[in-house]
């Protein structure tokens, strides 16, 4: 890659398109209950079936495709968030500082921290057009109880890794984290929670993500 | 020596950021080992900041009016192709010959049947892109990457990178050898809005996702060097982060 490519874009410009497919992914990982039986027993199934069916979703529907933000939630929400264990992902941001929180704002910041995932990147899948998700082998023994599963999505521009974290729980496979173009969401958010809560504790925390949630639904879609 | 000369230039734009002068850090935020020279970081980014929403991005937003989507296409695969003459040049001096050798057949695919590179043939094809940089090829041969700096206009970097970045400009000379100086500025000013444009779409979403967007863009930096300087190792394992769990 050359300087100039590299130059000034290199900066937020890349990280928002980490963002943009993070949900991309968030939600192609994720998904999957659409009444269709999703083949759970295996992790990359899992992940293969999901993805293949929201990416058929959004394809054939045209009011996401134009930024229907209440209709891309809902399919967030039916489709990718019963695969996800939001639960996992919010105490592993957490780290050390989740023991700090009582039990309702635990509660509360697993679902502001899963709102604001989807409002955040909602745009993203909305933008989905021709784009086609190449599957790597898993490497895993049949007895691990937590593996990566490697992606690549390929469209427009250059193509973008996406892996998925799974946790093998009773009721089957749980993506709990993703990687976007070497970025661990996890990873990301531990800094920004942590720095919140030493700034203004955890009910700090929780108050300003209520506060953003509110402001991106208030705000009009990008697109 | 040419290296030292664009690295001369790259400091004596950070010295200008500075000037801009230092942005103080938010209260209570707990510094970050990799970034001890956070204020004055914090300056540059404000500054970037600006130059992109008041600058970059309008200027952008007129590119997309006024060109359609194919045309847009056909820029992109033309820079995208020249740069992978370069990728195919790192990746040898990375000791990945292999990658090398594709990302070549890449550049003589898209130059003869791309139409000297306005369609990219080789990724249907078979022949997946790769990037590669001297920041990442300083990295592979084991140079650490030093603190994290921000660079006015070019963005997050570290020690290391900003000598990469520095190598980077100085081996881009093909388009040296267009002799008009008023079309080989064009063609930079080109470059430049073509690889903004390239993330217009994803619009703001960091302005919704991040707490603190300086300090996300960072982690996410030093995260994604790190990965990118790993990939396509033969032994190459997933990074998988250990995270506290906070039940153990």
């Amino acid at each position: 890659m050359t300087s100039i490519d590299r130059g000034h874009m290199k900066s937020h410009q890349t990280i928002q398109k980490y963002c943009a497919v993070v949900l991309s992914s968030l939600f192609l990982a994720v998904s999957g209950a659409n009444a269709q039986a999703v083949d759970q027993s295996t992790p990359d199934g899992l992940i293969k079936t999901v993805v293949s069916d929201v990416m058929a979703s959004v394809k054939s529907d045209p009011e996401i495709q134009k930024g229907n933000i209440p209709r891309i939630v809902d399919l967030v929400e039916k489709k990718i968030v019963p695969y996800t264990d939001m639960r996992r992902t919010t105490e592993m941001a957490m780290g050390q500082n989740w023991k700090k929180a009582s039990p309702e704002q635990q509660t509360q910041l697993v679902s502001e921290f899963k709102n604001l995932l989807i409002r955040t990147y909602s745009g993203a899948l909305s933008q989905l057009r021709d784009q086609t998700i190449q599957f790597k082998p898993l490497r895993a023994a049949p007895d691990d109880k937590e593996v990566i599963v490697k992606t690549v999505v390929i469209g427009r521009g250059d193509p973008v890794p996406l892996d998925y974290r799974l946790e093998k729980t009773a009721s089957g496979w749980r993506v709990y984290d993703m990687n976007i173009m070497g970025v661990w969401l996890v990873e990301a958010y531990r800094n920004q929670f942590a720095n919140q809560i030493s700034q203004s504790g955890v009910e700090g925390l929780v108050k300003f993500l209520q506060d953003r949630n509110k402001q991106l639904a208030a705000a009009k879609p990008a697109n | 020596m040419p290296l030292l000369r664009s690295l001369k230039r790259i400091v004596l734009l950070g010295l200008v950021g500075a000037l801009v002068g230092c942005a103080s850090i938010p209260a209570g935020i707990e510094r970050s080992p990799h970034d001890p020279w956070e204020p004055f970081n914090r300056s540059v980014f404000e500054f970037n900041e600006g130059l992109d929403t008041y600058v970059l991005k309008p200027v952008v937003a007129g590119y997309r009016f006024v060109l359609p989507e194919f045309v847009r296409d056909g820029i992109y695969n033309f820079f995208s192709n020249y740069s992978d003459i370069y990728t195919a040049l790192q990746n040898l001096l990375q000791g990945k010959p292999d990658y090398a050798f594709s990302d070549l057949m890449r550049v003589v695919v898209n130059t003869t049947f791309g139409l000297g590179g306005l369609i990219d043939m080789a990724t249907p094809g078979g022949l997946p892109k790769h990037k590669e940089d001297w920041g990442q090829t300083f990295g592979v041969w084991g140079i650490p990457s030093g603190p994290y700096v921000v660079l006015p206009f070019f963005g997050p970097s570290n020690v290391r990178d900003t000598f990469g970045t520095a190598a980077d400009l100085e081996s881009d000379y093909l388009f040296s050898y267009v002799k008009d100086i008023g079309l080989r500025n064009s063609i930079t000013g080109l470059r430049v809005v073509n690889a903004r444009n390239t993330y217009y779409e994803a619009g703001d979403l960091l302005d919704g996702a991040a707490l603190d967007k300086y300090s996300f863009v960072r982690d996410a930096y030093i995260q994604r060097r790190a990965y990118q300087i790993n990939e396509g190792r033969d032994d190459e394992e997933p990074l998988m982060p250990v995270y506290e769990n906070p039940y153990q």
